[in-house]
């Protein structure tokens, strides 16, 4: 949109990836003089508010600077070797696939970073709580931004360490098995992952993935597609998470922080979608082909899965967390977005991809909200929220309330707001999958994900219901204060964004469409 | 060298040349050591340190002979009649192999200047038994014979056996020392016997003509040569503590002082592979449809059994961060062997991969020794719930411990660990030993468990009373080998080409 030079293009895309890195190991040095503000405390929040804050202004420039006419080409790219023994290159690239994520997460850790100025999470010292969301950011972007299977990798592990010792020191309850549960999971998902890439690597003679996906994986042959597509995707999947492979997620969520509960739905588990999109639909086509129905089952059985077990959550006195819930209905979610990438359609993948963010929008948003009830009544737990009639926050803090009913409604994909597209994009994908696959099969998973929809409006109005509705004398005398500016300031822009990718989803799919075309078909296109 | 005249017997001129500049890094670290015995003598009790730093000297000065070796283009002790056939070759192997001792041996000096003078161990017989043994563990990687090489297995042993009795007075070094003596006997033995198979195959010594002579042995001498490849593959195999050979291990080191454990852990290791590389990749490339699934085995094993022992370690038992050191290291020798057996199936090149995992290996496990060293002045008990809160006490220290114990588990910040493991990943999966690779990918899960546990610790808050621990200041020289592996650690994170460059291209020239 507007004219920004190459070199100062690239310069933005380096300094999104490095500066996260930069600013952790300034928010463990002792503040310089002149920034000292109020406590040591306080100058360190205010510390990751700045840093996030630049980064979040650098990839809006980024963004603006974009070549929209161009979204298929990779723009900003920096491509120098780093460990010439393993052919590694620091190739950094955005197109239009990568864009979207790279502003989301720069927006949401600066949302996270400036909620947290103000409601600091119970735990040890924010210089160590700043450091690390500063680390976690640097490895979400690099994810987003690399162009290199190996540096892919290493983004991948990167934010192992962080989310570990964010859900471990600053969580609630069960909060250390959550933590180990996490990591162990990822990580083992996350090294067969590598012995994937490496397999496509050693095969065809480069990691570099502008290469392997022009290329179309016609290096390849079928045997070491299937083998690439079986262990990436089984990385992949466990990061998403796939049903069955999901496990982890509830207790993660359940345990950690509000704003590690937020980047966990909103970024950590795009990771494991753009990888399906970016490495296996363009490098391993073939592998991807033979898997596809498979994918599009579990996705379907997900789908499914998901909203049960929220609708069983949702239910009086089965003690259900809201927590828990909200993490369920993430696998769900993540189910359509698996659905349009099996469907490896150019409408389905573009769905996957705008599903990709407005749940990253949407539950970013429940997640907040959820957290700041948790604060307010002292516990997730529906029962006790609602108690008889229910719990009554129209009345007792209408604001809060009819926040909560906006996203619960934008989750459930309520047209005319962000989740709506991406899934009806993702079951028009399985409605007509792409050459090969089979007909009948994608169609029986596109009834079940209909289903799925069904269920998610039936458990998401049930939780409206129980919190929001309800006798405001009945229950506890408990003065509920309702959303304070910081609340709004950080939750403002994710509705607005929600509202508006509802409204103008061109805006999105412009930038996708021509980037999936191009993928789908290899550098033929 | 001792057993080249007779063999060359039939030659016209039996003197070799030399070339002393070659020879240097092993000559200067066993004179050094030889002077420092005699100096003890001299020497009165008050300036015993004196005998610490000669040693430190030495070995910096053979460390630095290093340089202009790096070419990697001499050998000597040829056979004057094939100059083909030399005993002593200094090519890109050794010397890497040979800077990983002589640098891992000057760490282990620095933390024992402290060591040797707070627990009293006779420093004339402690420095020479260091030096003798990082003397024969530098001579074995030039070493190109069979005889050079079980004599320098046995200079880099025989010492370290009588250094880990040096506790003076305490039964479980002593026990400790026997139980590594008899095992490691009995297992140089096997490998003698090994050697006196193939050569009486071959009839020739030298790795290149044993080489050459094993690609055609005649039928009736297969089954021979067979066994005396693998009877040879057992002393080595004891020494890098690959299962079963490996029971040695914990009770050793926890009876060892501290640095021999250490220097055990990284040095008494590169012996047995180096070892392990010669005579496989080297000597019985022929062979190696026998010793490559053998080795893939071993390292099987050794991954499994080592990190799954060192799990089971419980935080609170005397010993246990060394134990969980050593069981740990059990387990990290299994990586280092996983390119030996991918050289097997592929070609020999890959085992550049062991060596750069090696080199990060002997840089952060020594640094961890080193802040074991550290907090072991207060806290005598060596115990894994000694660290906690080690952040409050000593924050360099703490940071520099968690960020080798990352690297030791191969996850970011650590990334030359990351980087180490993903070299020792490509060559697997590049020869075609998915299974070993998938197998590996469970032990780095595991090993992530108790390395991050341990991690976890250092940060959590102290316990007890605050007051009540003083701050103790940390002696230098074991300030100066932790800053000098964090430093070399983060550097090589920064810069991984600087140690993965051993892992791409050919190492050796013959």
């Amino acid at each position: 949109m507007i004219d920004i030079s190459p070199s100062v293009m690239q310069f933005l895309l380096a300094f999104i990836v490095a500066a996260p890195l930069l600013g952790a190991v300034a928010a463990l040095l002792p503040a310089p003089p002149g920034l000292k503000g109020r406590s040591p405390e306080q100058a360190v929040l205010r510390h990751g508010v700045t840093v996030t804050g630049v980064i979040l202004a650098a990839a809006i420039a980024l963004a603006l600077g974009f070549d929209h006419d161009a979204p298929s080409r990779f723009q900003a790219t920096t491509d120098i070797s780093w460990i010439p023994a393993l052919d590694v290159r620091i190739h950094l690239g955005v197109d239009g696939i990568s864009l979207p994520l790279l502003v989301m997460t720069a927006l949401l850790f600066f949302l996270c970073a400036l909620y947290s100025y103000f409601k600091l999470p119970a735990g040890p010292s924010p210089k160590a709580f700043v450091a690390l969301l500063l680390v976690l950011e640097s490895g979400t972007l690099a994810t987003f931004a690399v162009l290199d299977l190996l540096l892919f990798f290493l983004a991948f592990e990167m934010v192992l360490i962080p989310m570990y010792f964010l859900i471990a020191r600053w969580g609630g309850a069960q909060r250390q098995a959550a933590a180990w549960k996490f990591i162990l999971y990822t990580l083992l998902g996350s090294v067969v992952m590598l012995l994937g890439l490496l397999l496509i690597g050693v095969t065809a003679d480069t990691f570099d993935m502008v290469a392997l996906a022009s290329d179309n994986g016609r290096e390849l042959s079928h045997t070491t597609q299937l083998l690439a597509v079986l262990s990436i995707g089984l990385g992949l999947a466990v990061k998403t998470p796939m049903w069955p492979l999901h496990s982890w997620l509830p207790d993660a969520h359940t345990a950690a922080p509000t704003v590690g509960s937020v980047l966990l739905a909103g970024v950590l588990l795009k990771m494991g979608t753009y990888g399906f999109v970016r490495i296996l639909l363009p490098v391993t086509p073939d592998g991807m082909a033979t898997f596809a129905p498979y994918l599009g089952a579990f996705a379907a059985v997900g789908i499914v899965y998901g909203s049960l077990a929220c609708l069983a959550l949702a239910r009086k006195g089965n003690k259900g967390d809201l927590k828990r819930l909200i993490a369920y209905s993430s696998v769900g979610h993540m189910g359509f977005v698996l659905l349009g990438i099996a469907s490896m359609t150019p409408t389905g993948v573009n769905g996957a991809l705008f599903a990709n963010i407005a749940h990253g929008l949407i539950t970013g948003l429940l997640f907040f909200l959820v957290g700041a009830l948790k604060d307010r009544y002292g516990t997730a737990d529906l029962d006790t929220l609602a108690g008889a009639t229910g719990a009554a926050l129209y009345g007792r803090a209408p604001r809060l309330g009819a926040l909560l009913a906006f996203a619960a409604v934008a989750s459930l994909g309520l047209p005319g707001l962000a989740g709506f597209w991406g899934e009806m994009l993702a079951l028009f994908g399985a409605f007509d999958p792409a050459e090969g696959l089979s007909r009948a099969a994608f169609l029986t998973y596109t009834a079940v994900g209909a289903f799925g929809t069904l269920l998610t409006a039936a458990y998401l109005l049930v939780v409206v219901r129980r919190v929001c509705m309800g006798d405001p004398k009945a229950g506890p005398a408990l003065a509920v204060a309702d959303v304070q500016r910081y609340e709004f300031a950080a939750w403002t822009p994710l509705v607005a964004l929600t509202v508006l990718a509802g409204l103008w989803p061109a805006l999105l799919l412009g930038l996708t469409d021509p980037a999936v075309q191009q993928l789908l078909a290899g550098g033929n296109s | 060298m001792t057993a080249l005249p007779a063999l060359a017997a039939d030659t016209p001129s039996l003197v070799q040349s030399v070339d002393w500049l070659a020879i240097a890094p092993v000559v200067i670290t066993a004179v050094v050591g030889v002077a420092v015995l005699v100096a003890d003598l001299f020497v009165t009790e008050r300036h015993k340190p004196v005998l610490g730093w000669i040693s430190v000297a030495g070995l910096a000065a053979a460390t630095a002979t290093l340089l202009p070796l790096r070419a990697g283009d001499r050998s000597t002790f040829c056979l004057t009649a094939d100059p083909e056939a030399c005993s002593y070759v200094a090519d890109h192997f050794t010397v890497v192999v040979q800077f990983l001792v002589l640098a891992g041996a000057l760490l282990t000096a620095l933390l024992s200047v402290t060591a040797v003078r707070d627990t009293r161990m006779p420093a004339g017989e402690y420095w020479f038994l260091l030096l003798s043994s990082a003397a024969g563990a530098a001579l074995l990687p030039a070493s190109r014979d069979l005889a050079t090489l079980i004599v320098a297995l046995e200079v880099a042993s025989l010492p370290a056996f009588a250094l880990v009795g040096m506790r003076r007075g305490d039964r479980l070094s002593s026990e400790a020392a026997l139980k590594f003596f008899l095992s490691s006997v009995t297992a140089t033995a096997v490998s003698l016997m090994g050697v006196s198979f193939v050569y009486a195959v071959t009839g020739s010594l030298h790795l290149t003509q044993v080489a050459d002579r094993l690609e055609d042995v005649p039928g009736q001498l297969d089954t021979l040569a067979m066994a005396g490849v693998a009877l040879t593959l057992v002393g080595f195999a004891f020494k890098t503590a690959a299962v079963p050979f490996h029971f040695w291990v914990p009770d050793t080191y926890v009876g060892a002082p501290l640095p021999i454990a250490g220097y055990l852990s990284v040095i008494g290791k590169a012996v047995g592979f180096t070892g392990l590389i010669l005579v496989t990749v080297i000597a019985f490339p022929a062979y190696s449809q026998v010793w490559g699934p053998a080795v893939a085995v071993l390292a099987a094993l050794t991954m499994t059994l080592g990190n799954a022992a060192a799990v089971r370690q419980s935080a609170d038992r005397p010993n246990s961060a060394v134990r969980l050191l050593a069981w740990s290291s059990v387990g990290q020798a299994g990586y280092l062997l996983v390119p030996i057996a991918a050289a097997a199936y592929s070609e020999r090149d890959q085992i550049g991969s062991t060596l750069a995992y090696a080199l990060m290996y002997a840089a952060v496990n020594l640094g961890a020794f080193a802040v074991a060293a550290l907090v072991a002045r207060t806290k005598p008990q060596h115990r894994i719930s000694d660290y906690r809160g080690l952040y409050a006490e000593h924050p360099l220290a703490a940071l520099s411990l968690a960020f080798f114990l990352l690297c030791l588990a191969g996850l970011p910040p650590g990334i030359i660990g990351l980087f180490a493991k993903v070299t020792v990943f490509q060559s697997a999966v590049d020869a075609g030993l998915g299974w070993l690779a998938v197998l590996m990918a469970i032990n780095v899960v595991i090993a992530l468990y108790y390395y991050l546990r341990w991690t976890a610790l250092l940060f959590r808050a102290p316990e007890g009373a605050e007051g009540a621990r003083a701050r103790t200041k940390a002696p230098w020289p074991v300030a100066a080998a932790i800053v000098a592996t964090a430093v070399t650690a983060v550097v090589l994170s920064g810069a991984p080409q600087l140690v993965l460059r051993v892992a791409s291209g050919s190492l050796f020239t013959q």
